[in-house]
């Protein structure tokens, strides 16, 4: 039963459009449908067919199934892109809703929902109506669900409506999957309204119950999921409860038995009876077992959740830790949750076997896994006292093996168990001495240092490991820094002998004077303090008793447990956080600018956003479709964010930040200014590029339009960077379809900067290349603008900005005359600048020349983490062109780049 | 955002990627499966477990309609029906009937006949399509009519082993399922009778006579394919059921107690200086005599820089696999309470390089084994009523394969 629909997908001639054109209106049947599955096949591919919205809108009117929904396939598609056409298309809908065969009345109701244009919105109410209360269930089912749509759409016209009654009588309709959608529809309109539209009473409980036993097995999932929120009155109704739900436990659909645990675990809390709760997770665990031999994506959501349930009721799979070894060939993040899961469920009983699991693990391939397996060897230890033992012994076994990482892992976890048995196992520390010149990743430096300094006084030449270590003082990392300092106060403290005397001078010199870190120089200069004060207090203080750590494995707050709990299944539990930390919806009842999440559009249109409601989130997630806009969004909260918050912009905007989206072809026209040509469709036979590099959420991109006007297709683009000043290179390969002739593409391409650094004076010339597969390679320049550089962590105090200026001295202060720059509004340029992460510091009047100066300050990166600060004084009168721009900053050769970016930022 | 996903997928590719991740501000689920990645995408806390399940299931769906393939071209070829499909089982994000025999009612493949446009609707029996999608029994078509009444049961058990190299069994289960092939006229009421446990016992119970003699077995858990009535099963332990038309599978199960290995492989891998190593595996088939295993292959893993290896065996065929790294030994067909045995020497390439210690991988093998299951699991009785009374040939197989049979050496 093949099909071969693949010829549909190879049409790539000029001319292509009048050619479809001309069959959607051919009068024959058959040819009429290949030209709208030829349509369907370049919307699938991402080309722009919205030209024939009008042609494919009078294929509607037909009696084919086929034909009508691939029509409607394409309407949903592009009805928001041609908003005044597809009310076209409504007469049809109406009747189409109407229509004798459910199918059609079902399709009909099915698809409006999916457009969504407010014109059409509006004539959908009354065939909705009358489908939800249809003779045949399908209908209903789908109308169901259309009242969700609908309430996405506009949520005040479906209060107004009188929808959400109906909605909630088809509770008791006689079909199950009717109630199914009903109760899935009605779950999906409370969690994005705020006031209480959906509770479940007693009255309902009973016919939800009623319907799980018959519905689909999806029906049951969204039954479940709903009675979750339900409180049950007392231990009785929960047990009535739990009792009709734990026959889905053995359904084979996994969705359906988690969804199940989820309902159970939530009604155990009432339930006080001793004997039910065992019972009850004495049924639970033979389908939790049973779904870690499900397929491993299924596998990596399960075992999240058995790690939550695992917390808060760890006997329902005491005794089953043995499925969750790992098996050689599982994924690695399978492999990791197992582990996870293993920590916890260890226990005396079955420590012996879990060692030897671990021990094997230890020895695998996979180093982050092996890092992993060594660590839960050390959890083990510090959570089960008996055991400390054996996990030690293990732990000498691995280090013998020699395997730097092993071992480094090994003596991270061992220090911990140091802390968590004092004196009880020090007699190992030769052995760990034996490995100090294979240490060189910090945390295992620190720990080791750490050990030495803690038991000075039983380690003979402790003195000599730890001067070792010294030599390379001032190159190590803060956190082997901090312990050799403390390490060496200790020994200091503990063998006050001349040799350490030295070692303090030395390193305490080193802490206070050679370094730029304020903890270290803090925390050296409180020890010299004490020590050149009272040794003997210093001896309290340093060497005191240190309150013993205890096993972190069962690490979630309960509050927070109790909410993953009531979201098993959900994502939330997969990710172990509360929803609300990665979902953002609008809880208003407007409009979301949100995307198609079946039809996964790229675009979005203008409409929706001019309807947002007014509140930062909404607005910084609106430009979703302006992929070309030059700045970042509008308005900022006032301390600039230094990173795109997923929290706040959990809209499409977060995404943009975090990757690259590629705005279909010639589709939306940018609505930002139009991108300078960087490259002449002259000097490249026909290939025309324009372009300049952007900032937006804090990442730089290069925004890239490519336009084909040769004769035949382009693809395979590649581009390149010279050195340059800033170091610039491309993040990841350059996302663009291949061209067809007369088209054009959009990229954002993601920029790191100091990738390819040249040496020589601060130019903002950025060499690039660009090839593609039927085209030599192509070079130009383009220049770097400098205000696609500055930093959002740029804002100064104005105490700050006033000593910064003072203490650099007058050498490195640059001024400039901007003749074309204009300042017309002072408070709208300030916040133009601060959108290009130049932000305001102060302002005061000249009495003389009733002259405006502003004080802005900006950040840009430098080399190795650094940054260079620009203090910036900006004289202009108010409404009159030309602007004086002084610039005081460390690197004064950097000012000329400076003075272009502001001049292009004020005019 | 697809291509945000293809860029995060190019970005992170030889990692080991977790299946659920967020990207911005959604989050993105997905599965590959061959070389098609099937990704979900949203925004809220969806279900996960949900979603992926519906990832497989629409899969099983497509295989359905495409012939058993699902790649690329398969796609290409189809993407019309696979438009027409997800309309039709994904309707706002919530999956509906995925049941390959109900949508096969009415999404056909050449989609030209649309079967109700034209006849008067209000007269239709209520065998029509909407209804039964909707239906109580969604899974079954009414007014079938077989000359010839057959079930078919098969019963697939896959055995899993970690063994060490000591010998001793880290862990050890089965899972099985049992697949039923049904071509019954009517709406047939079946019920299936196992040796397992739990429903002996009841039986014992109902009937107040002790149970019959014989092997009993006892299963950690069963899970059952969506037309077993699970209420029914809870309070009568009884497996009953109206069977969908054709293929499909009955139940799973998983247990533990009491399998019964049917090999048992004895190792002994010694490296012999920096460039040799012996290998001698023997494996012993521990099933009745009568019966025998097909396909036998045991793959022992051996390090990367093998130049090549001499073999003697006594029965079937060895040889090194580079791209495996592995010595893999084929024996078409072993007799059961027999025994053969690899050795192998192995030539290794001597590196300049300190020997890094080589992780040893597990030995694996894979096997079939008709008429025999790993958890002596057997059908007792499968009763089949239907209102016109007739008979009905009932057909039983067994068969028992690998699942990862892993020996540690």
């Amino acid at each position: 039963m093949s099909g071969h629909d693949s010829k549909y997908f190879s049409t790539t001639k000029k001319g292509e459009i009048p050619e479809l054109k001309e069959e959607l209106n051919s009068q024959y049947k058959d040819k009429k449908k290949d030209a709208v599955k030829k349509v369907i096949a370049a919307m699938t591919v991402g080309k722009d067919v919205s030209m024939l919205f009008t042609d494919v809108v009078n294929c509607m009117q037909t009696e084919n199934l086929e034909l009508k929904k691939l029509v409607y396939l394409y309407l949903i598609n592009y009805a928001k892109s041609q908003p005044d056409l597809a009310i076209l298309a409504v007469n049809t809908f109406v009747k189409d809703s109407q229509d004798p065969n459910p199918l059609i009345r079902a399709l009909a109701v099915r698809t409006m929902g999916c457009i969504r244009v407010d014109k059409i919105t509006e004539y959908l109410c009354d065939p909705l109506q009358r489908c939800l209360k249809d003779d045949d269930p399908y209908v209903r089912k789908t109308a169901a669900i259309c009242v969700a749509k609908l309430y996405d759409i506009n949520a005040e016209l479906v209060e107004d409506r009188g929808f959400l009654e109906t909605l909630k009588d088809l509770i008791s309709d006689s079909n199950p999957m009717v109630v199914a959608n009903a109760v899935a529809a009605l779950a999906e309109i409370q969690e994005s309204s705020a006031k209480v539209i959906f509770e479940i009473t007693s009255h309902t409980l009973f016919k939800l119950l009623a319907a799980l036993n018959e519905c689909t097995e999806w029906g049951q999932v969204f039954i479940l999921d709903a009675l979750s929120s339900y409180k049950a009155k007392d231990a009785r109704d929960a047990e009535n409860i739990v009792e009709r739900v734990t026959p889905r436990l053995q359904h084979a659909n996994c969705a359906v038995v988690l969804s199940a645990v989820k309902v159970i675990l939530q009604q155990m809390e009432l339930i006080s009876s001793a004997d039910v709760i065992r019972n009850l997770c004495k049924k639970m665990a033979p389908p939790l077992v049973t779904l870690i031999s499900a397929e491993p994506e299924i596998q990596y959501v399960a075992l999240r959740n058995i790690n939550l349930i695992v917390q808060r009721r760890p006997n329902i799979l005491a005794h089953e830790i043995k499925v969750f070894f790992c098996k050689y060939n599982d994924p690695i993040y399978v492999k990791m949750e197992k582990l996870e899961i293993m920590i916890k469920l260890a226990s005396d009983r079955n420590i012996d076997q879990v060692l030897l699991e671990f021990k094997e693990y230890a020895t695998e391939v996979d180093v982050d896994f092996v890092r992993k397996a060594v660590r839960a060897i050390g959890r083990c230890a510090i959570k089960l006292d008996r055991a400390a033992e054996k996990c030690i012994g293990v732990l000498l076994d691995l280090i013998k093996i020699k395997v730097n990482y092993v071992v480094q892992e090994a003596i991270i976890v061992i220090k911990d168990i140091f802390r968590r048995y004092p004196n009880t196992y020090e007699s190992i520390i030769a052995t760990l001495c034996e490995n100090l010149d294979t240490l060189d990743e910090p945390e295992a430096k620190a720990s080791m240092i750490w050990i030495i300094g803690e038991y000075a006084e039983r380690i003979d030449n402790a003195d000599e490991l730890l001067e070792s270590f010294l030599e390379t003082f001032p190159e190590e990392p803060a956190q082997v820094q901090l312990q050799l300092l403390t390490a060496a106060v200790k020994l200091f403290l503990k063998k006050p002998t001349e040799r350490p005397q030295e070692m303090i001078q030395v390193v305490l010199n080193n802490a206070t004077q050679e370094t730029d870190n304020p903890d270290l120089r803090d925390r050296a200069y409180i020890y010299w303090r004490l020590l050149s004060t009272d040794p003997e207090a210093a001896k309290d203080v340093v060497l005191a008793e240190k309150p013993t750590i205890s096993d972190d494995s069962n690490n979630l707050d309960p509050s927070l447990l109790d909410e993953l709990l009531a979201n098993i299944a959900t994502l939330a539990s997969v990710y172990h956080k509360p929803p609300e930390s990665f979902v953002s919806r609008v809880k208003a009842a407007v409009q979301r600018p949100d995307e198609d999440e079946e039809y996964l559009e790229g675009q979005d249109s203008g409409q929706n956003e001019s309807s947002a409601p007014v509140q930062d989130v909404a607005s910084t997630s609106g430009p979703a479709n302006a992929p070309h806009a030059p700045s970042a969004a509008p308005v900022q909260a006032a301390p600039a964010p230094s990173a795109p918050m997923p929290d706040l912009l959990g809209d499409l905007i977060g995404l943009d930040g975090a990757l690259v989206p590629v705005s279909e072809p010639t589709a939306a026209a940018p609505s930002g200014p139009p991108l300078p040509v960087i490259f002449p469709a002259s000097a490249g036979q026909g290939l025309q590029l324009s372009g300049c590099l952007i900032r937006r959420d804090g990442q730089i991109f290069y925004s890239l339009a490519f336009e084909n006007n040769t004769a035949g297709p382009l693809d395979g683009f590649q581009i390149q960077f010279n050195k340059n000043t800033f170091g610039l290179a491309a993040a990841g390969p350059l996302q663009v379809p291949s061209l067809l002739p007369g088209t054009s593409a959009s990229t954002l391409l993601p920029m790191v900067l100091f990738q390819n650094l040249s040496a020589g004076p601060p130019s903002s010339v950025l060499q690039v290349a660009v090839k593609n597969n039927q085209q030599p390679v192509w070079y130009f320049t383009d220049k770097v603008p400098l205000q696609a550089l500055f930093l959002e962590e740029g804002k100064m105090e104005r105490g700050t900005f006033l000593e910064t200026w003072k203490a650099l001295p007058d050498s490195h202060e640059v001024s400039k005359d901007l003749p074309t720059a204009l300042i017309s509004n002072v408070d709208a340029t300030i916040e133009k600048l601060s959108a290009s992460n130049i932000f305001y510091v102060a302002r005061r009047m000249l009495k003389d020349t009733s002259q405006d100066v502003l004080y802005l300050s900006g950040k840009v990166p430098y080399v190795s983490g650094k940054s260079i600060s620009f203090l910036v004084e900006l004289t202009a009168l108010v409404g009159s062109p030309g602007v004086k721009c002084a610039v005081k900053t460390p690197n004064p050769e950097m000012a000329t780049l400076f003075f272009d970016a502001i001049d292009a930022l004020l005019r | 955002m697809v291509d945000a996903f293809r860029m995060h997928i190019l970005q992170t590719k030889d990692l080991g990627t977790c299946p659920v991740r967020q990207i911005g501000g959604c989050s993105f689920l997905y599965m590959r499966i061959s070389n098609v990645y099937i990704v979900i995408v949203v925004s809220s806390n969806a279900n996960a477990a949900c979603a992926l399940r519906f990832v497989v299931e629409a899969v099983a769906l497509f295989k359905s309609y495409f012939g058993g393939a699902f790649d690329e071209d398969a796609i290409r070829n189809n993407f019309v029906l696979i438009y027409e499909l997800l309309d039709e089982i994904m309707d706002f994000g919530y999956p509906q009937n995925l049941s390959p025999e109900i949508l096969k009612l009415y999404i056909t493949q050449e989609g030209v006949r649309s079967p109700f446009s034209s006849k008067p609707q209000d007269s239709r029996p209520p065998a029509n399509a909407t209804l039964q999608v909707t239906g109580a029994v969604g899974w079954r078509r009414e007014g079938l009519v077989y000359k010839k009444n057959e079930v078919f049961l098969d019963i697939v058990e896959s055995v899993n082993l970690l063994m060490s190299s000591k010998g001793t069994v880290l862990r050890c289960d089965a899972t099985g399922k049992i697949l039923m092939k049904c071509f019954l006229s009517g709406m047939p009421d079946l019920k299936l009778g196992l040796n397992d446990k739990i429903g002996l016992e009841k039986e014992a119970q109902i009937k107040a006579r002790p149970a019959r003699s014989g092997k009993t077995i006892e299963l950690d858990d069963v899970t059952f394919h969506q037309c077993v009535n699970l209420t029914r099963f809870n309070s009568e332990k009884t497996v009953s059921f109206v069977p969908p038309d054709g293929e499909f599978e009955l139940m799973k199960y998983r247990i533990t107690e009491g399998i019964s290995l049917p090999f048992r492989v004895f190792p002994s891998i010694k490296e012999l200086g920096r460039t040799r190593m012996e290998v001698n595996v023997k494996v012993k088939s521990v099933f009745g005599a009568k019966m025998f295993a097909l396909g036998v292959v045991v793959k022992v893993p051996v390090p990367k820089q093998t130049a090549k290896a001499s073999f003697q065996v006594t029965n079937g065929k060895a040889k090194y696999n580079a791209t495996l790294d592995c010595l893999v030994w084929k024996v078409r067909k072993f007799p059961g309470q027999t025994e053969a045995t690899m050795s192998a020497e192995v030539e290794l390439i001597s590196t300049i390089v300190e020997k890094k210690s080589w992780t040893r991988p597990p030995i694996q093998m894979e096997f079939q084994v008709p008429m025999f299951t790993a958890s002596g699991l057997r059908v007792r009785f499968l009763k089949v009523w239907e209102k016109s009374g007739y008979n009905t040939v009932e057909w039983v197989r067994y068969i028992t394969r690998a699942g990862s049979y892993e020996i540690r050496c």
